[in-house]
Parts: structure tokens; sequence; C-alpha cells
């Protein structure tokens, strides 16, 4: 029984919330690592682009709800998430003609795209301020949970409750089937079969007649949808502000390089990666600790980290990669 | 930045004394209609953000070095006025304040450790000695730290509960700034560079966010989010109200025509920008004759070109790491000066977009590799910046005059506030575009 109990504690606060963050964090990834792989830059704008497409989504959202147009147990804003990711494609597609298609065509040091997606960020930060302001915003609706806390107990005769937010299921079932549409995507398809030819080597794939604007556009609207539906996840689970968003930038690219930059399943892994230590690293064990070893109180809260310090932990693993495997656990790009 | 043109030095020796010029006419326009205390206010920071500039110059102009976590230098820079100046909390070392100090040490003994162990096992006994090491280490300095910080953090916890400082004059903890800035800066140099360029940008982004963190969160070190106020003022500058008590003060104020209020605070405020303009002159004079010795052009080598440059048989990584640690000395030593301008240390004011990208578009905008562009671009930038914020809501108000009252209109008018942002990032962009080279381009 108190072992049960152990195991359910450890299924509520960690196991749970940490595979709903890693899902979001592995979209997130996904998106860096795809216009790092294509387009040769890391994208500081990502988590600003995942701000301003939650904030379009909530839009949408707070209009279909007037119009009394729902999912019924399911949150519209699932209803909502293929305009944000239409609108947000057509200002990323935008934002690419009018900055980076220049800098494209004179072949500049990556480090000056990494400058001008700076610049980016702050006018897509500025835009999402405009549209939505900087409030929180919780835009959840529809049943609360799968699994009760109290349903469970009384259910289970176990003391600790077990509790599943349907946004938490919703996170990690959408997650999966957007990275097995991307994989499709990219293994069977003939614009998917361009682009990864294009990222292993960009001259060998001009040559062999592909069209370099049709697979930039691509990633582009790629990338959008993946960081909206990641901005979108993450904002349901948690709540909307915009600068958690930025400040997500830093998981993210963790993530992204943990699992070895321009390597889409890495991307993945590096999500998880980062998401369980981090919530690992921040969870008071003691519950834990006191159900597995009888007779035995512990003196504090058995937490490793406060929760403040949680981005420490993913530039922790950042740094540990950089040192011993700077190309990431699956091989990324070289150094 | 990196192609080399002599030709456009040509228009440069006007250049720079008109726009700094037309810089000095925007103050003293500025200072003529809304006052001359505003306007110094804007002076004093526009200086304090040239030395910002002047610093991220180094590390992006000359070298071409990507750090993105600015305002976490910026931040550690303005904990040493705490550290230094501040009068040292009674009781407090003995309470916990040395234990601290030892559980600190602990854990940079297990790093240090777990480093030189690294150099000297392979393999799986490696890895086991690391970890071993490092969570022995972990579990020793949490059982000296908790209990030490609970006891310092209890002295009087409503206006003091941290360690305080050593009571020193605070002119001193401005090149203190200088190194703990230097310090971090070496330690995440170490680590991210002589790696692809942009790792060592993400990681800086890490290492601001963290030192952030820590300030606001590490009571005992600085009150975190309770703030310090109180920080004493530097040697020549006096308190308003020790002006205004003063007979032969207000005298003389009243023969300038001025009230001793107004004539106190402008004094105050001249006194700091006679200080800054000191640091500024000696930096401006330093980096200067760097640039221009042999040291500076090998810099500018090794930026242009890193493979030939390491084939002459520079050391490119151990040069990044010089300069790096010197840009981030030059930020921490302006983010002290910042917090005694202010008088206060308030964590939660450090915001990245304020803190770091803004000092970013003063640099590229100012001219990037040119230290007399990054001073015009910090004045200029902060003086825009502070500016828009009037110019937003009025401009906002103008579109809006037409509108009927109504929820748009209102948040049209809300919103106005974030417009700069927009203006800022488009200015980056414009002038990354089409005047790479900055207002004062590189000679």
């Amino acid at each position: 029984m108190e072992f049960l109990n152990a195991l359910v504690a450890i299924l509520n606060y960690v196991v749970v919330p940490a595979t709903a963050y890693g899902a979001q964090l592995a979209l997130g990834a996904l998106g860096v690592t795809l216009i790092y792989g294509i387009l040769r830059f890391s994208n500081f704008a990502h988590g600003d682009t995942m701000a301003f497409g939650t904030g379009i989504t909530i839009i949408v959202t707070w209009g279909l709800q007037a119009l009394g147009i729902g999912l019924g147990p399911l949150p519209t804003a699932l209803l909502a998430l293929p305009f944000g990711i239409a609108i947000t494609a057509a200002l990323v597609l935008a934002t690419d003609r009018v900055v980076y298609s220049y800098y494209r065509k004179v072949k500049t040091a990556p480090v000056i795209l990494t400058m001008v997606s700076v610049g980016v960020m702050f006018v897509m930060n500025g835009l999402t301020r405009l549209l939505i302001g900087v409030d929180e915003i919780q835009f959840a609706d529809g049943e609360r949970f799968v699994v009760a806390a109290r349903a469970f107990k009384t259910a289970t005769g176990l003391d600790e409750p077990l509790s599943i937010r349907t946004t938490q299921v919703i996170t990690v079932v959408v997650a999966g089937l957007v990275v097995w549409a991307l994989f499709w995507f990219l293994a069977r398809t003939r614009t998917g079969k361009s682009m990864r030819a294009f990222s292993d080597n960009e001259d060998l794939a001009l040559l062999s007649g592909i069209n370099p604007n049709h697979v930039v556009a691509v990633t582009w609207i790629i990338a959008a949808a993946l960081a909206t539906t990641a901005g979108t996840l993450y904002g349901l689970d948690k709540s909307f502000k915009a600068f958690n968003y930025f400040q997500l930038l830093l998981p993210i690219f963790a993530a992204a390089i943990v699992g070895g930059l321009g390597n889409p399943l890495g991307a993945i892994a590096g999500g998880f990666v980062i998401a369980f230590s981090e919530v690992g690293v921040t969870y008071a064990w003691k519950k834990v600790a006191t159900y597995l070893i009888p007779n035995w109180e512990a003196e504090g809260l058995l937490q490793l980290l406060s929760t403040e310090y949680k981005f420490a932990v993913s530039f922790a693993i950042l740094i540990i990669v950089l040192l011993f495997k700077p190309t990431g656990l699956f091989k990324g790009k070289s150094v | 930045m990196s192609t080399h043109q002599p030709s456009a030095a040509k228009g440069g020796k006007i250049r720079a004394p008109l726009l700094f010029a037309v810089m000095a006419v925007l103050i003293v326009f500025e200072g003529l209609t809304s006052g001359w205390n505003g306007a110094l206010g804007i002076v004093n920071m526009g200086l304090i953000s040239a030395i910002l500039a002047l610093g991220v110059n180094m590390q992006w102009g000359y070298a071409g070095l990507f750090n993105s976590g600015v305002v976490g230098f910026i931040a550690l820079g303005g904990l040493a006025p705490v550290l230094v100046a501040m009068p040292p909390t009674p009781g407090a070392f003995a309470a916990g304040g040395w234990q601290i100090l030892i559980g600190l040490m602990i854990a940079a003994a297990a790093i240090v450790l777990a480093v030189w162990l690294n150099g000297r096992l392979a393999g799986k006994t490696r890895a086991l000695a690391i970890i071993m090491v490092l969570v022995a280490g972990f579990f020793t300095y949490r059982a000296v730290f908790d209990p030490a910080v609970a006891a310092v953090q209890a002295i009087n916890p409503s206006a003091l509960g941290y360690l305080g400082g050593l009571g020193l004059p605070v002119l001193i903890a401005w090149p203190v700034g200088g190194v703990l800035a230097a310090g971090a800066a070496w330690v995440i140099g170490k680590t991210a560079l002589g790696l692809r360029s942009d790792y060592l940008a993400i990681a800086t982004l890490g290492i601001g966010e963290i030192i952030v963190a820590a300030l606001k969160n590490e009571e005992w070190l600085a009150r975190g989010v309770l703030n310090v106020n109180g920080i004493p003022r530097p040697w020549p500058v006096p308190y308003e109200i020790d002006l205004q008590g003063n007979a032969a003060f207000v005298e003389r104020a009243a023969a300038l025509g001025l009230d001793p209020v107004t004539a106190s605070t402008l004094l105050v405020k001249l006194l700091y920008t006679g200080l800054f303009v000191i640091v500024l002159g000696l930096l401006i004079w330093a980096t200067q004759l760097a640039l221009k010795s042999p040291w500076g052009r090998m810099m500018r080598a090794i930026r242009d070109n890193e493979i030939s440059a390491a084939a002459m048989g520079k050391n490119v990584t151990r040069r990044h790491l010089q300069i790096f640690v010197l840009g981030s000395a030059v930020i921490g030593l302006a983010g002290a000066m910042m917090i005694t301008l202010d008088g206060q240390m308030t964590p939660a004011s450090y915001n990245p977009l304020r803190y770091t990208f803004l000092i970013w578009v003063m640099v590229i905008v100012g001219g990037s590799g040119n230290n007399w562009g990054s001073v015009l671009g910090g004045m200029l930038i902060w003086y825009l910046w502070i500016k828009a914020e009037a110019w937003g809501p009025q401009m906002m108000d103008l579109v809006t005059a037409n509108l009927s009252e109504g929820v748009l209109k209102q948040h049209l008018i809300d919103s106005a506030a974030h417009m700069r942002l927009i203006v800022m990032g488009l200015v980056l962009l414009l002038v990354l575009r089409f005047s790479p080279r900055g207002l004062l381009p590189e000679r």
C-alpha cells in the first residue's frame, strides 16, 4: 500500500506534468531544429512566434465562444488552432519575404541572421502585446479533469490522489499526432524528402533541381504550425502570459541542442529529457520518501532546487552536453 | 562589419562631430521644453547606456561574439554596490554568514574536484567518480548552507534579513562590479567559446536568466524581491536635503534665480553626470588605444577570418575568451554605476528586452566596431526609448481622436505603451538591412 501510494505520488506530481511539459517542449524544439537544419540559424524569435500564434488562437477562441460554438468536453481552443496556425504562418512567410530572404541572397553569416531574428523577436513581442496585452489569460474551457483527484481516491482507496487534466491528455495526444504527421511528411512526401536533402547538403540539393524557395516556404509554414500548436498547448495546460513564452526559449533551445541541432528525433528526446529533469529536480520528494522508507520523517522538503531555478536545470544539462557531446545525444550538425 | 573599406572613412571626419552635435541639440531642446531635470536624467542613463554599449561592442564589434545574457552581467554588476557599500547587518556573520560562505566554498570545491577528476581519469571510473563527487558535494553544501541562510534571513526580516555589505565607499563597488561580471564571463566563456557561434548566444541567454533568478530569490544576499534601498551615494554627490538645509547653497541658488529644491536636484544630477563622463572618457581612451594597437588589429583579423588568423598562429578561442571577459567587465561596471545612480537594487526590474536586446540595438545602430558609435548609439537610443514612451500614447490619441468611445479605442490607447518594442525592432531590422555598418561606421 505504501509502495502504491509512493508510485501514485510520483505519477501525479512528476510523470504526468513532465510528460505534458515534455511534449510541449518537444514541439517547440522541433520548430527550432527544423529552422536550424534548413535555414541554418538559431531563431531567437521562436518563443515570440509561439506567443503570437497562441494570442491569435485565444482571440479566435473568444470569438467562437461568443458565437456559442464549442467542442463540448474539449477546449474550444482546439477548434481555433487551425486559424491561429494559418495567421501565424502568413505572418512568418511575410517576415521571411520582407526580412530573411535578403540575407539568404547575400549569403550572410549565420550569426547575423540570429541578430536579425532578435529584431523580429522585438516586433513580434510588441505585436503580441498590442493584440492581447501582457496579463495572464486562462482560456481552457470544457471538462477540466479526465481523472479527478477525489474520484481516484474513492475508487482505489489509496491516500494519494491522482489527477489528470484534460489539457494534459490533449497535449500528449495532439503532440503525438503532430509528430507522426511531421515524420510521415519528411519521410514519404516529395517535399519532405527535398527538405531533408536540403538540410543534409544544400549544394547537392540545389544541383539536383530542388527549388530552395519552395523548401524554405514549407519550412516556415511547418515551423509556424509547430510553434502555434506548442504555444496553445502550453497555454491550455498552464496559462497564457506573453513573457513566459520568451522564457521558454531557453528550455526549447536546450532541448534542441541536447538532442542534436537539426535532428528532429533528437528534438523530441531532448524535450522530454529537459522536462523530466526540470520537474524531477524541482519536486519536493519528502512525501515519496516518507512512503518508501518506513519510520523515517525527512527533515527538509527533499527538494533539490526551488522551482524558481528550473531554468538552471535546462542550463546545466545544456552545459554538460556542450562540454561532453557538443553534437547532442543524437547526431546533429557538427560543431 | 566584415568588410574593410578605407574609403568609407572619408565622410567620417565631419560625420561623428555632426551627429554628436545633433544629439546635444536634442538634449538641449528637451531641457528647454520639458525641464532640465528630465533632460539631465536622460543624459545620466544615456551615459550609462553608452558604457554598456561599449562593453557589448567590445564583444560583438571587435570579436563577433553574440552575448545574449547582457542583463545577467548588468545585474551581477549591480550586486556590487549592495555588497560593498551597504552597512553590515549586525550579527549576520555570527548567525550564519561564515557558514554560508563555507557552504559556497564546499560547492565550488566539489566542482573544481570534478573538473580535476575529469582530466585525470578515463572511462567508466571517471563518470562514476565525477557523479559521486558532485552528489556528495551537493548534499554537504545543502546541509551547511540551508540552516545558515535561514538564520541570516531571520534577523529583522522586515528591514534586513540579509548579510549586508562591507560599509565601504560606493565608488569601490564600480570596479568590483566589473570583477564579478568578469568572473561569471570567464566561467561561461570557458565552456561555450570554441564551439559553434550560436552556442555562446544560447549559453549566455541561460546564464543571464539564472543570475537574475538568483538575485530575485537569494534573500540572504541582497534581499531578493524585497529590494535593497538607500545605497549610499558616491563621494562628491551630496543629498538634496542637506543642500536645501545649507544656507550658503540656498543663497547661491537664489542668486541664479532658482528655488533651492530645483537647484539641489540639478546639482546632484550634474555631479553624477560629471562622474559618469570621467568613467566614460577613461574607457573611450583605453578602448581606442586598444583598438589601434597590434592587439586590436589582431582581434579584428580574427573576427574577419578566423581560419587565416589561426593559420597565423593566433589562439582564436583564447583571444575570444579574453575579449569576452573584458567586455563583460565593462558591462558589470556600468551595472554597478546604474544601481549607484538609482540608490536601490530592484532585481525584479531586470528585463531582458530592456537590458539585453535594447543594448544590442544601441551597438548596431551606433555602428558595431566603432567605440564612438557605441557612445552615440547608447545616448540616442536611450533618448528615443524614453521619448517613445510619451510619443506612443500621444500618437495613439491622435489616431483614435475620431473613433467613438468604446472597447477598441480603449484597447488601442492602453496598448500604445507597447509600440516602442515594435519601433525598436523595426529600427534594428532597418539598420541591419540598409546600413549594417551603423551611424558611425568602423574605420
